[in-house]
């Protein structure tokens, strides 16, 4: 399957080309072109998925080609066990929002369409490239569709929303550009693997860590630094959202599984206590906050901060773990969480965005109060609601047990104060989501509005049971996605735990 | 003296002739073959071009002209680069000049003259060489900044650019005779060899003139107060001359004199070159924030893009030069677009230079909404537009050569440029159109000429090499 990576890349940008260049006079064929492009790029995940050897932690599906002479940088891509799954979820996150916007985008949709496709490319590029100025390249590039996304189809104070996006995101890369730089003029070359075998000193370790600690922190995003999500969210259309916490939000992980812990693994040893204790915030604090929210997106997007909390507290326990017991017992285990915790994160809260957005093409409003006793009236849309709120929550048999759990079980290897903090998000959780479920979906029907809904049509029924289905999948047998991952976590661990110095 | 000799100079003498040639030919033409002018002006570029590439390349540095000329291979890409995108902004300006019934032979022969200016200057090897060069450019370009007699604030332009342009140019001078007198000799070369060791204070004052000057003509802060005037003031066409054409020269200026002639002042200017550097990066983006005239923000714009070629100067190696240049390139390649937006917006009676003239533009006109989309990103340096290379290379070089706040300062900068691109696209794409403006012209062929120039920002973003290879190997 030589050539894989780079078709699913430039396939879906190619499409969205097309549908561009069709413009919306023929926006009939253009969306039936960006359902076949995304379906095509699905179905092209399918044998990276199968041929992947899962006993190996070396780069698969290897493509190297020369691309700048001058920079050493090569158009070098890849994939391991971290990014595969990554990709795959990219490729399956797409097909909903496509079929999302079918009937609802009324305006500009031809350039709506090529902006998801063209995005889905380079978020696939993000995780497939090897070398450090191609990924950087795609990482920045993802940032002018979504900016359009927002500021185009967004909601009334879109302007402001998205420029806040960009620019935190703008700000947090920049650094991260200079400490790639600074790499390069020491080591020769972009290459990821040879930037994280460079040797560092402790102190270049320290701010090299910082430079992607703010790129990556924004795009978590970590407390302080996450007040640009809920503005995004709150004014992103509903496939904006999705895309932006399924997949982009979990570029920031990405990144610090990928550069962060193996390039400066003594800095991260180092300063691990200020990412968990910021972890920490994010899962307790964020919580409370999550739990006052008017607006149900709003309430979605604190939530993902939260949850993507668990990611870094399971990317960076390890160092705890090895502090505290000496051993590697159950290192692994946190970040088999994080990477579980990632994908289980971008179907539950893309889908918990997709449940808003029906509610909202209905109502055209977010806000709770709006609602109540949705059940009455589209009884199959509430099912799904609750599920996949129960999924949020961490309910057993759901994606989203199978990440936390791994995180808060490894948090206990290396403290009891952890792992009862992580824990404490449990409850928290299950607070806010289930209010609101309580709130909107159950009770007497409030208002004539709520009285006047309409049930799931086709569409929308189809796009919801896909998620549900990866929902309970993952949740009922992560086995296959764990066994996935296992070699390369493998490595990563021992990486992380390696001095440089 | 034989073919030979002058060979290398063929740009410069197709130059010549087609300026004699052109007046005349406009003086007996008359006002009803108008369209002739600017024909014969594009053919003599191309011819221009064309001879510069069979019979002027170079294969080495060559020294002509008792050692008043050089002829080399980063002569003969900056004239070419010259050639190409005067065509292009002439080709821009045609329906603008028409429209503004300015539409007249002088224009061609002074934008001509001026280019014979921008090559001189790439070509000059003598301190009497460099000041011909600056003077043959700057003195065409007064009158052009002027060229629309009848409006008061172009007069106002023209006339604050030709004060302080002089005193630019007296301190030039001043500079140079302290040099001379110092060294006794005005060869560049022979200057680099007789510089070296501990310095006099008489040849760091005369360096201070200079590189007083050298800010100047590039617009560096505190030299920059001219800048924003002149491009708001001056036709919209001229500020698209002015921003492009001659910044290659002053950058060529920068090289010969500075890094090339002067080099054994490199610590002294390197110095100077810095602080200019810091204050442009900050004074450009900073005040550019709050401008609300797309020529004044464009202007600002362009004060904050010379802080990152002076930073290239700032690097000190060939590396570093080599990194200027190509920034100079790929700035002049997307000012050339903007500008070139601003005049196909533009009609007879209204000048599309307010940022609100540009509200809800993609609706109006959706090709240079995307055209102006792709230079603004291009401009705040998101790959995958050529931009980015641009300021990815100086970075690269000033971390190579140890200076890391300048790094983090640039960096840190960039970000504070990005919002006031963005706002840009922020008025193209998300805000509707504010009442009726009259409907963009339709051109064909200079709109072709639009496509391919955001096209060239994009190809060239998506594979830098051989840009880059050029540059770098041109200045080796």
């Amino acid at each position: 399957m030589h050539g894989l990576l780079s078709i699913l890349i430039w396939l879906p940008i190619g499409a969205g080309i097309l549908i561009l260049l069709l413009g919306d006079a023929r926006i009939a064929a253009g969306r039936w072109l960006a359902l076949a492009a995304s379906l095509a790029t699905l179905a092209l995940a399918v044998p990276l998925w199968t041929h992947f050897d899962p006993g190996s932690a070396a780069l698969q599906f290897p493509e190297l080609a020369p691309w700048i002479p001058r920079f050493k940088a090569f158009y070098a891509l890849g994939v391991d066990g971290i990014s595969m799954p990554l990709i795959a979820l990219t490729a399956f996150m797409t097909v909903p929002v496509v079929i999302a916007g079918w009937s609802v985008i009324d305006m500009r949709p031809a350039q709506y369409y090529a902006a998801f496709l063209v995005m889905e490319g380079l978020m696939i590029g993000v995780f497939a490239a090897t070398d450090a100025l191609l990924f950087y390249f795609f990482w920045e590039a993802m940032l002018i569709p979504m900016f359009l996304i927002i500021g185009i189809w967004g909601g009334p104070r879109r302007v402001y929303a998205t420029i806040k996006f960009f620019l935190y995101t703008f700000l947090g890369s920049v650094f991260m550009l200079a400490a790639l730089i600074y790499m390069y003029v020491k080591a020769g070359d972009y290459s990821i693997a040879s930037l994280q075998a460079l040797p560092l000193t402790l102190i270049e370790q320290r701010w090299i860590f910082c430079a992607f600690l703010l790129a990556f922190a924004v795009k978590v995003p970590m407390w302080p630094v996450h007040t640009w999500l809920p503005d995004a969210h709150v004014e992103a259309p509903t496939g904006g959202s999705v895309i932006l916490a399924a997949i982009m939000l979990k570029m920031g992980g990405y990144g610090f599984l990928r550069f962060s812990l193996p390039i400066a693994p003594d800095a991260s040893r180092e300063l691990d206590l200020l990412v968990i204790a910021l972890s920490l915030i994010a899962v307790v604090y964020i919580g409370f906050v999550a739990l006052v929210q008017q607006d149900m997106k709003k309430l979605i997007a604190y939530s993902s901060v939260a949850h993507m909390g668990f990611v870094t507290l399971g990317a960076f326990v390890v160092y705890e773990i090895v502090r505290h017991t000496g051993s590697l017992v159950g290192a692994g285990m946190g970040m088999d969480g994080a990477m579980v915790q990632m994908i289980s994160h971008g179907l539950i809260s893309g889908a918990l965005f997709l449940c808003v957005g029906v509610l909202y093409d209905r109502l055209h409003s977010r806000q709770i109060a709006d609602y109540g006793g949705v059940v009455n009236t589209m009884p199959v849309f509430a099912s799904f609601m609750v599920l996949f709120a129960l999924a949020n929550t961490g309910l057993p048999g759901t994606s989203g047990f199978v990440g936390e759990f791994l995180v808060i079980i490894a948090s206990f290897r290396a403290s009891f104060w952890y792992a009862l903090l992580a824990a404490v998000t449990l409850m928290l959780g299950a607070a806010y989501t289930l209010w609101l479920v309580k709130r909107v979906v159950f009770g007497p029907v409030t208002s004539p509005r709520v009285a006047g809904l309409k049930d799931l049509n086709g569409r929308e029924t189809v796009v919801l049971g896909a998620l549900a289905a990866a929902v309970l999948l993952v949740g009922v047998w992560p086995a296959p996605l764990l066994k996935v991952m296992q070699p390369t976590i493998h490595h990563l661990v021992s990486q992380a735990v390696a001095s440089k110095l | 003296m034989s073919f030979a000799t002058f060979a290398p100079a063929v740009a410069e003498i197709c130059l010549t002739v087609a300026v004699c040639l052109i007046l005349l030919v406009d003086a007996f033409a008359g006002e009803r073959r108008r369209r002739l002018t600017p024909t014969l002006t594009l053919l003599a570029l191309v011819l221009g071009a064309a001879l510069t590439v069979r019979y002027g390349q170079v294969s080495e540095r060559l020294v002509l002209f008792d050692g008043m000329y050089v002829a080399d291979p980063l002569a003969v890409v900056l004239k070419l680069a010259g050639f190409l995108f005067v065509a292009v902004a002439l080709l821009y300006s045609r329906a603008y000049l028409e429209n503004r019934n300015i539409l007249r032979g002088e224009y061609y022969v002074l934008t001509l003259t001026a280019l014979l200016g921008i090559f001189v200057l790439i070509s000059a090897n003598s301190l009497l060489t460099v000041y011909l060069g600056v003077e043959l450019l700057a003195l065409p370009v007064y009158a052009l900044v002027a060229f629309d007699r009848d409006s008061g604030v172009s007069a106002e332009a023209a006339m604050k650019y030709f004060v302080l342009g002089a005193i630019a140019s007296g301190a030039l001078l001043y500079g140079m005779s302290l040099i001379y007198g110092l060294t006794g000799t005005l060869d560049l070369g022979t200057l680099a060899t007789r510089l070296h060791g501990p310095l006099s204070a008489g040849v760091v004052l005369g360096l201070t003139f200079i590189v007083v000057a050298v800010a100047f003509k590039f617009g560096a802060v505190p030299f920059h107060m001219w800048l924003p005037d002149v491009y708001e003031g001056a036709p919209t066409s001229v500020t698209l001359f002015i921003g492009t054409a001659p910044k290659i020269a002053y950058f060529a200026l920068t090289l010969r004199l500075l890094a090339q002639g002067l080099a054994g002042t490199e610590p002294q200017w390197s110095q100077m070159l810095t602080a200019l550097a810091v204050l442009t990066l900050v004074v450009g983006n900073v005040v550019a924030l709050v401008q609300t005239n797309l020529k004044r923000m464009l202007a600002y714009s362009t004060i904050a893009n010379v802080g990152f070629i002076v930073l290239g100067f700032v690097a000190g190696t060939p590396d570093g030069y080599a990194a200027a240049m190509y920034y100079t390139l790929v700035y002049v390649l997307v000012a050339l677009g903007s500008f070139g937006v601003i005049l196909l917006a533009s009609s007879r009676g209204f000048e599309a230079d307010r940022l609100d003239d540009y509200r809800g533009l993609h609706r109006r006109d959706p090709l240079l909404a995307l055209v102006m989309m792709v230079l603004m990103f291009s401009t705040a340096g998101v790959p995958p537009f050529v931009g980015f290379w641009a300021k990815l290379r100086i970075f690269q070089v000033l971390w190579e050569s140890g200076h890391l706040w300048l790094v983090l300062l640039a960096a840190a900068m960039s970000v504070v440029g990005a919002y006031y691109y963005l706002r840009i696209i922020k008025l193209m794409y998300f805000d509707e159109p504010a009442g009726e403006l009259p409907a963009a012209r339709r051109e064909l062929p200079v709109r072709l000429a639009l496509g391919l120039n955001a096209a060239a920002v994009l190809v060239l973003g998506v594979l830098p090499g051989p840009l880059l290879d050029l540059c770098a190997r041109v200045i080796h």
